[in-house]
């Protein structure tokens, strides 16, 4: 799924965004613990989570995914917003809940990392 | 919509007495942090998580929640199991992860007009 | 890419300063990145690691992280000082967790970090003694 089509299905506030909106987003991880993003993620997937702190940008830098998504419109701190710019991690809010924001971009046919 | 017939199109299995699966579900709400879903969660909410601790039972009861699926094919703990039975709350399990299980139960949800 | 030579480091990781959490392994990563390791290695070396950190990090008061690049090879050691576990075979079991509340709060404690080394490394050993310290090597071949 294409960059720009996330956002707009999300209605989401981008805060750091340094990719191409047409740049193709293969899969998805919805998860506010750590160890199972660096477990069943791909590179290259957009990550889900309410855990709006540092911790889920130096995770997903780590395991190579590309965008990030802060669910129910929590705003990070700005350690969290530099270190995802530093790392030229798309980070979003959406101000949708973890389920609602799964179940639209499920249902435009994204899907989760394979195992 | 009924928790039953959510279990069967989901084939989640449930782990709990089945009597449990005739309760309604209001809505859904995925997390993982206890805090978050303490705050967030709606009542009569079935709740998607990978947290197997006994404290889901808890927060599940304080929060009036319908029932709890634990995803990526985790087993909860033996006193989070007997928490479970004691306090009443539907325990049900799947091998999906909560991205697949989320995106399935939206679209069931949304045909019967029920938000999480 | 073929490495010529080898590579050999450390870092000092201080348990509880979860502001600082993961920047070991963030900076290995560069080094492996630098050095010219494939991609998808770089990442699978990078995921052990950073788990290994974060058990420093939440379970040990102190430990050290050590690398060694060779052109057969990239291993790990990290080795803390910590209370050491009682039951190593209970420990990877997948979702088995000792972690307190607070730290379930930072987004860890999913049970996952032990089983996740022993996935991601070609050669996984742990050593650990109650009172002393754990001890955890990983080997991924290059
Ligand atoms: N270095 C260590 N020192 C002491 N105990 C440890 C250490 N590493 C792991 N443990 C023990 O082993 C358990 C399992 O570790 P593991 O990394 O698999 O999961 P976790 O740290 O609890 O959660 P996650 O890694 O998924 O965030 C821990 O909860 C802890 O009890
Ligand atoms: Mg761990």
């Amino acid at each position: 799924m294409r960059l720009k089509e996330i956002i707009r299905l999300l209605d989401a506030v981008i805060i750091t965004n340094s990719r191409d909106y047409e740049a193709e987003i293969e899969w998805a991880c919805a998860t506010d613990l750590m160890s199972d993003v660096l477990y069943y993620s791909r590179g290259n997937s957009v990550l889900i989570t309410g855990l709006a702190k540092q911790q889920a940008i130096r995770t997903s830098d780590i395991a190579d995914i590309k965008v990030v998504v802060f669910t129910r419109g929590k705003e990070p701190d700005t350690h969290t917003i530099e270190l995802a710019r530093k790392k030229k991690i798309t980070l979003l809010i959406t101000p949708y809940s973890m389920f609602t924001a799964c179940g639209k971009l499920y249902e435009r046919g994204l899907r989760c990392c394979p195992e | 919509m009924k928790l039953k017939e959510i279990a069967e199109i989901l084939s989640l299995r449930p782990l709990t007495p089945v009597e449990g699966l005739e309760r309604e579900v209001s809505g859904a709400y995925v997390g993982d942090l206890l805090s978050d879903v303490m705050a967030n969660a709606g009542e009569g909410n079935l709740w998607i998580t990978l947290q197997t601790h006994v404290n889901i039972v808890a927060v599940a009861v304080f929060k009036n929640l319908s029932a709890i699926v634990i995803v990526n094919g985790r087993m909860p703990d033996s006193d989070t199991m007997d928490k479970a039975v004691s306090e009443d709350i539907p325990i049900l399990l799947t091998g999906k992860s909560a991205f697949e299980t989320a995106g399935k139960l939206y679209q069931i949800l949304n045909a019967q007009n029920l938000q999480g | 890419m073929k490495i010529d030579k080898t590579y050999e480091g450390n870092f000092h990781i201080v348990g509880g300063d979860f502001s600082r959490a993961g920047e070991a392994s963030t900076e290995l990563k560069t080094i492996l990145l630098n050095v010219g390791i494939e991609d998808e290695i770089v990442r699978r070396v990078a995921i052990a690691t950073f788990e290994a950190e974060m058990n420093i990090m939440i379970y040990a008061t102190a430990g050290i992280l050590r690398y060694i690049i060779s052109p057969e090879e990239i291993r790990i050691i990290a080795e803390d000082m910590g209370p050491g576990i009682e039951d190593i075979e209970l420990a990877m079991q997948e979702g088995y967790s000792t972690a307190p509340d607070w730290v379930r709060e930072m987004g860890w404690g999913a049970g996952m970090g032990l089983p996740n080394m022993k996935k991601n490394a070609d050669i996984f050993r742990i050593d650990s003694v109650v009172g002393e310290g754990t001890t955890v090597e990983m080997i991924i071949k290059l």
